[in-house]
């Protein structure tokens, strides 16, 4: 797809570097100390100085997932420490704002450490814009991602020494969905559910005898073939007249596949689901339950059970492997 | 100074599995988190700025999961451990009312630097919050 032409504009800032942006406060005890009561981190190397001077270091460091808050602006927008760049390191994320692009949402953060920082120590970080993607949409909207590489450095009389680096990747993008300001007020969160079967006046059968713990499969009533997905008429004879039987539940795996990629929830993770072959010789698809990875084969020996999920509001037919 | 001891790379091997840790998120972690790391951003302390944004409500900023992951990490590995890298990815957000629990297990052990990479996720209740790995290079 041919891009707006205003991106060539976005494209021709990926590789620019931009100057030093300083931190405010040199590393401090009693920022680490406040970090560390936030993040439950009780490691006394960064809030005990006895101990600290017990270590290599000889005093107390900064936790090293704190390097990129030390040069953040803080309530300000822009309103970084003097001796800091005039340029703005972020006007790729302003330029693309400007065309609609309003939200933005973090999605990589890859530290890495040289060393690390002490207390006293002034830290700034240089950045370079990386890479801008291809538009994409998600779940969150249509947009961007957009990375950033910052060099962390400790100011030295001696020449800057560099302590870390940061890939930062964000999601610039234009929202899918706008809560409304009034919306009612989210007390907890919701869980998600398993989605539900679309029931039919073909399936509806199905599921009634699931929910009441039968396992019912189609049949002519002409000519006193099985089949399953249920429909209107018989493949075999063309009949439209059909009752049904309740299977015993009993089958073997003819197929499978064990889903890894992507996680999805609520299902299980791994997440195996059965192409499973009924004694009574249709077959179904039907997730599988308390399966072993090796139990898990084509040919195995299944039992159905019904599992009631969301309170009550599903009940599915599941397999699970009992010794032949 | 410290009881807590420090595992030695020589007590772990690669598949060995971190216990699990279990964060109750709430909006004074939310918030407090996005303070502490100086990250001002509206969606991380204003509900109703957040809900203007597109979210149910606050969300935790990325700079504290990297805390609460260093914290897995460092309290499964003892004080001792010194991070070389932690690299995190973010999917579904960590919301006020649902829990997240950090699970791991030691990927690679590097028996030259003594370091070792743990892969670790945190899940909430809508799927993974973060996935990333930790390097620690132990005594």
């Amino acid at each position: 797809m041919a891009e707006q032409d205003w991106m060539s504009e976005v494209r021709a800032m990926v590789g620019r570097e931009y100057g030093r942006v300083c931190a405010w406060d040199e590393v401090n005890a009693p920022m680490i100390r406040q970090w560390c009561e936030m993040m439950g981190v009780d490691n006394p190397l960064y809030t005990d100085a006895a101990y600290a001077a017990s270590t290599e270091y000889g005093a107390i460091v900064s936790p090293p997932a704190m390097l990129q808050a030390w040069c953040l602006e803080g309530l300000h927008p822009n309103n970084y420490p003097p001796g800091s760049t005039t340029e703005n390191p972020y006007e790729v994320l302003r330029l693309l704002e400007s065309h609609g692009f309003k939200s933005v949402v973090a999605v990589n953060s890859d530290l890495s450490f040289e060393r690390y920082v002490k207390v006293g120590e002034r830290l700034y970080y240089t950045t370079r814009l990386d890479a801008v993607g291809e538009e994409k949409t998600t779940a969150l909207g249509t947009g961007f991602f957009v990375t950033l590489i910052m060099s962390f450095f400790s100011e030295k009389p001696t020449g800057d020494e560099k302590v870390g680096e940061l890939l930062f990747r964000v999601f610039k993008f234009r929202p899918a969905n706008v809560q409304a300001a009034e919306a009612p007020k989210v007390e907890m969160v919701q869980k998600i559910k398993r989605p539900k079967p679309g029931v039919s006046d073909d399936t509806r059968f199905f599921w009634d005898g699931v929910a009441a713990g039968k396992l019912l499969i189609q049949r002519c009533k002409s000519c006193g073939t099985l089949r399953h997905p249920p429909g209107p008429v018989c493949v075999k004879c063309h009949s439209f007249e059909w009752d049904t039987v309740e299977a015993s539940g009993a089958g073997s795996i003819h197929s499978f596949v064990v889903m890894h990629y992507p996680e999805v929830p609520p299902f299980d993770h791994p997440n195996p689901v059965g192409l499973i072959e009924l004694d009574e010789g249709v077959r179904l698809v039907a997730g599988l339950v308390g399966a072993k990875r090796n139990e898990i084969a084509i040919g195995q020996r299944v039992q159905v059970e019904f599992q009631s999920f969301d309170d009550g509001e599903l009940t599915l037919p599941l397999f699970r492997p009992v010794a032949p | 100074m410290t009881s807590k001891k420090t595992r030695r790379f020589e007590d772990v091997r690669p598949g060995e599995a971190l216990p699990e840790l279990a964060i109750p998120i709430t909006v004074p972690l939310i918030a407090g988190g996005a303070i502490a790391t100086r990250d001002y951003f509206p969606g991380h302390h204003d509900a109703e700025a957040a809900r203007a944004l597109g979210s149910p409500h606050i969300f935790m900023n990325i700079l504290t999961t990297s805390g609460l992951v260093q914290r897995y990490a460092e309290s499964w590995a003892g004080p001792g451990a010194r991070f070389g890298a932690l690299k995190i990815k973010l999917g579904a957000p960590n919301y006020p009312g649902d829990t997240m629990t950090f699970s791991g297990e030691v990927s690679v052990c590097d028996a030259d630097r003594r370091s070792v990479e743990i892969t670790l996720k945190g899940k909430n209740s809508m799927g993974n919050h973060v996935t990333g790995t930790v390097a620690l290079v132990l005594p």
